[in-house]
């Protein structure tokens, strides 16, 4: 009998099953395809804009940074005083994102954007979310070559697009976003939530920013919801 | 790190503790912060007692639908690409993983935090099969160059202060500057994170445990606040899962309610930073993710605690919460436990695990105060099935001689109410007598045990007994009255 035999054979014996029960497998099958959603804090059921402040709120509590513009052909020049401002080279590495490509780069002509996943050796990284979730000031990435995820991990400035109508009030809307795109019981390689910078606590309980992930996260939120 | 088990000297390793002053210091720390924080976000969030019950009704679905959820998640593991491998016990586990490794050619593997790796004590086999392992979290990576093991479930080195990380990093970063200042934290933070960096770069291989896996998509989860796990799953050529069987969950719905309270319980966090969701290898137009996905499912015992009171341990989501707040933690800290897992829930899980012969001493290292219980995510009955243990131990024989004697002592008195009641004032008038004047006794005989480290108090007022008797003739009286 193989390992696996041997591990569903005593999983059975101590439930008293054997996999066979069709109204354990309804209930199964149920659960899967309706995926009920469970307790939902109250805190992020607001109005788009409220939603909007409290996403803010909630990211600078984690440490993260928020600059809020009114369209996305203020992103570059955003990024460009951004690194000015922390005297970092002008040079941003970012993925493929036709939405990032896309941006008026050419009015700063100083700064620097390449293309591709990191290796580690730059500085800042640019990244478009795919959603934003207010309850908790969450970031949500999906991987691919449009937005990779070594972009979210190695640069020690991270830089991540959010239009203002993908912040969601909870994690559970931003599932459904998903399954819409990818369809139901599939996901994209790497899903990354990522709530304000890269911590440790493990020396004397001392919490600090910067431990193996970005330094700072910074949120460039797009738009106006109505 | 090492699985060698020291939980039959408990005593032993606890007496030791006591009398160790670094480690007492570092103690000092652990229920002022974790406590105040993990109470803080908890206030927080007005649903957080109604998703502790969510989280316990999920995690109680899956087991009771265990084999079927696995079906479901082992398919969709396949479906996307990676490898499902099951292991009956450690060994296996190991073998599984170190075959992985060489078949792919890895000198060095990189590891993000995982208590499942502990258990199976992969280190040390990676490196008798010539594969070197580099622990990414920042708290293992201080044990592993120490040849520790975890003093805690989430924050492995809290037993260290900062002078013994300095002194172990110029112990082993000897490439760097004699003359460098690294007596601050972050000076330290940012050594190791320097150190481990070309580390990531190089691994052939990563491997994580996990805090989750989902059914619905065949997702594995990773929760850091460090980010070294998430690289650590991303750079390499391969990444392997190590999880054991219970950390299935039917949906991406489910761990969402999950996870809503595991970083609150565990670090006060609203959310932890990262939360990584892996499904399968790098899809063909990746640009980077690893080429291979494989998936180590541990058994270790764990089914077989499906059958009885158990089960509600499989319900356990590592959040740390029960040992913050146990007042048998906080004085003999983690290794006194003498396995991976300190706290209540190794009080529980260990004796399940290495056996109760092994294990017996750690469901007698509580008070029973209950504190464990009441901060639970998952609201796991800590302090019964510390119980159940107990009986089990005292079935079988296992519970020392002066202790056995001194329960059937106690119980030929208890079984006979009208000795035990007489008995009861005997004693208590005896012990007043004692610490006469004082509220408190300084020394008393057998009982040299607890008077050596704190006072014992004087009994005050009536019996129990007593007490209990009065209260029910008062209420007869009020209810009378009132009639």
């Amino acid at each position: 009998m193989s390992s696996r035999d041997t591990v569903f054979a005593s999983v059975r014996r101590a439930l008293g099953v054997t996999s066979q029960e069709a109204p354990r497998r309804q209930e199964v099958a149920d659960r899967i395809a309706g995926h009920p959603r469970g307790v939902i804090p109250a805190r992020a059921d607001l109005p788009p804009a409220e939603r909007l402040a409290l996403f803010k709120d909630m990211v600078m509590a984690a440490a993260g940074t928020v600059d809020h513009l009114p369209d996305t052909s203020g992103v570059p020049a955003a990024i460009a005083a951004y690194l000015r401002a922390r005297n970092l080279p002008m040079s941003i590495l970012r993925g493929q994102d036709p939405r990032l490509g896309d941006l008026p780069w050419h009015l700063q002509p100083t700064l620097d954007v390449w293309v591709g996943p990191s290796n580690g050796k730059q500085l800042a990284g640019l990244s478009h979310a795919f959603a934003g979730v207010a309850e908790s000031g969450t970031l949500v990435m999906l991987s691919g070559p449009d937005n990779p995820s070594t972009l979210n991990l190695l640069p020690d400035y991270h830089l991540v697009v959010v239009r203002a109508e993908d912040v969601t009030g909870n994690y559970e809307t931003v599932w459904e976003r998903i399954r819409a795109v990818y369809g139901p019981g599939t996901m994209p390689r790497t899903v990354n939530w990522i709530t304000g910078p890269s911590r440790s606590a493990d020396i004397e309980q001392t919490l600090l920013l910067g431990a193996h992930g970005p330094r700072s996260v910074h949120v460039l939120l797009v738009g106006e919801v109505a | 790190m090492s699985v060698h088990i020291t939980s039959p000297d408990f005593k032993d390793n606890a007496k030791k503790a006591l009398s160790d002053a670094p480690l007492q210091q570092a103690l000092s720390k652990v229920g002022p912060g974790f406590i105040g924080r993990r109470s803080a976000a908890a206030g927080l969030l007005p649903e957080f007692d109604a998703l502790r019950d969510s989280a316990r009704d999920i995690k109680n679905h899956m087991l009771a639908h265990l084999d079927l959820y696995l079906e479901r998640y082992e398919a969709k593991v396949k479906e996307a690409g990676g490898h499902v491998h099951f292991a009956v016990d450690a060994a296996e586990a190991r073998d599984i993983v170190t075959r992985i490794c060489k078949d792919l050619g890895a000198k060095t593997v990189t590891k993000g935090k995982s208590m499942v790796s502990e258990e199976i004590g992969l280190n040390d086999h990676l490196e008798a099969n010539g594969i070197t392992p580099v622990e990414t979290d920042l708290g293992e990576y201080l044990i592993q160059i120490r040849g520790e093991a975890p003093s805690h479930i989430i924050a492995p080195a809290i037993h260290l202060n900062k002078d013994q990380v300095e002194a172990d990093f110029r112990r082993v970063h000897t490439h760097l500057p004699a003359e460098r200042n690294i007596s601050e934290p972050t000076a330290l933070l940012a050594e190791a994170r320097g150190e481990l960096r070309e580390r990531f770069l190089q691994a052939d291989v990563g491997i994580t445990g996990a805090n989750f896996l989902v059914a619905e998509t065949g997702t594995s989860i990773i929760v850091t606040n460090e980010g070294n796990g998430d690289l650590t799953q991303t750079l390499p050529k391969a990444h392997i899962v190590l999880a054991s069987l219970e950390k299935l969950v039917p949906t991406l719905e489910d761990v969402s309610q999950l996870l809503r309270v595991l970083a609150r319980s565990a670090t006060g966090q609203e959310m932890s930073v990262y939360t990584t969701f892996s499904t399968g290898p790098r899809r063909a137009a990746d640009v980077d993710g690893p080429g291979e996905y494989h998936v180590v499912i541990l058994d270790n015992g764990r089914s077989g605690m499906l059958a009885g009171q158990l089960r509600e341990m499989l319900r356990c989501i590592r959040c740390g919460a029960c040992m913050n707040h146990c007042p048998v933690y906080h004085a003999v800290g983690g290794h006194a436990y003498g396995w991976v897992y300190p706290g209540p829930m190794g009080a529980v899980l260990t004796p399940s695990i290495i056996g109760i012969e092994k294990g017996a001493n750690l469901p007698n290292a509580s008070t029973f105060c209950g504190r464990c219980e009441e901060v639970c995510p998952v609201r796991i009955p800590l302090p019964k099935l510390m119980r159940h243990w107990r009986e089990k131990e005292f079935e079988r024989h296992l519970t020392p001689a002066p202790q056995r004697y001194g329960l059937a002592f106690w119980s030929f008195f208890a079984r006979r109410g009208w000795l035990y009641r007489p008995a009861t004032r005997l004693a208590m008038w005896g012990l007043s007598l004692v610490g006469r004047g004082k509220g408190r006794i300084s020394s008393l005989p057998l009982a040299g045990g607890w008077t050596r480290h704190r006072d014992f108090p004087v009994p005050e007022g009536s019996t129990f007994q007593a007490q209990w008797k009065a209260r029910k003739a008062a209420e007869a009286d009020r209810a009378g009255g009132r009639a």
